[in-house]
């Protein structure tokens, strides 16, 4: 794993490990939301919102763009890939473990 | 190929992998056993590791590093938990600091190693459960089936 990748992966482990964040990043991924339409959802002040949906951008889960007066925030689907892809990533360093294994046991046979 | 099965079970956060090694258990137990044997089969493929602290008892740290294609060095241990010689071993599995001090801001699966004889050979299960973080679930349920619409249901399931 690259360090950059390692970097990334630290940062959408941090962006999703609180609830609230969990909850935007669902709704942004339905459709498209207004920061303050999201802010409603929550008992918490739209700054701790607007927190959030920049720690989730910051992650490369979920991207910003301004619409007039408003603050729009809809989920990054290759950033979800990317997340996927680690999970990938780990299933394939346990079967290149057990490949290696296997080829140490081969190579005693022969 | 001596994988013979790989499951997820995203309610235990865990990936149980199945193989079947052509060895006796205390053969494959040999392996883990011995550092410079370790070493030979830890680390993927472009990214040799080196195994510097191995002490493989309860309580015990098993330190490495990787070395990437431009010389870069990534540092990982294992905190040895459960030891059940030649059977199966526990350990948490983590990314370390330089000085092989384990890094805990980085998220640490936990992995049961269990070897059992089957005929002249060992059946072999790797259960790796991912660190108790809410995020790493997410990932987890986000990984397993293509295509947004299923990912927000998988969401939805685990927010509900």
């Amino acid at each position: 794993m690259q360090e950059g990748e390692e970097d990334q992966a630290d940062a959408w482990f941090r962006a999703l490990s609180d609830r609230t964040r969990r909850d935007i990043l669902r709704r942004a991924l339905a459709e498209e939301q207004s920061v303050s339409a999201l802010a409603r959802n929550y008992p918490i002040s739209l700054t701790a919102v607007q927190k959030h949906v920049a720690a989730l951008e910051r992650a490369g889960l979920l991207r910003r763009r301004r619409s007039g007066r408003e603050t729009l925030a809809r989920a990054d689907v290759d950033g979800l890939r990317a997340a996927a892809r680690l999970l990938e990533e780990l299933e394939r360093r346990g079967r290149e473990h057990i490949d290696r294994i296997d080829e140490l046991l081969d190579s005693e046979g022969e | 190929m001596p994988v013979t099965d790989i499951t997820h079970d995203l309610d235990a956060r865990t990936i149980t992998i199945t193989a079947r090694f052509a060895a006796p258990v205390e053969r494959i137990w040999q392996i883990y056993a011995d550092p410079r044997q370790l070493e030979q089969v830890w680390g993927p493929e472009g990214y040799p590791a080196t195994v510097v602290d191995h002490d493989l008892r309860p309580g015990g740290l098993v330190t490495y590093y990787m070395t990437g294609p431009e010389g870069e060095r990534f540092p990982g241990y294992w905190k040895v938990l459960e030891v059940d010689e030649p059977r199966s071993f526990s350990y948490e599995d983590g990314f370390a600091h330089e000085d092989f001090t384990p890094n805990t801001e980085l998220p640490v699966s936990t992995c049961v190693s269990t070897f059992t004889a089957d005929g002249d050979g060992t059946r072999a299960v790797y259960v790796t459960t991912f660190a108790d973080r809410e995020g790493l679930q997410t990932v987890l349920d986000m990984g397993v089936e293509e295509g947004t619409r299923s990912a927000m249901n998988q969401i939805d399931a685990l927010i509900a």
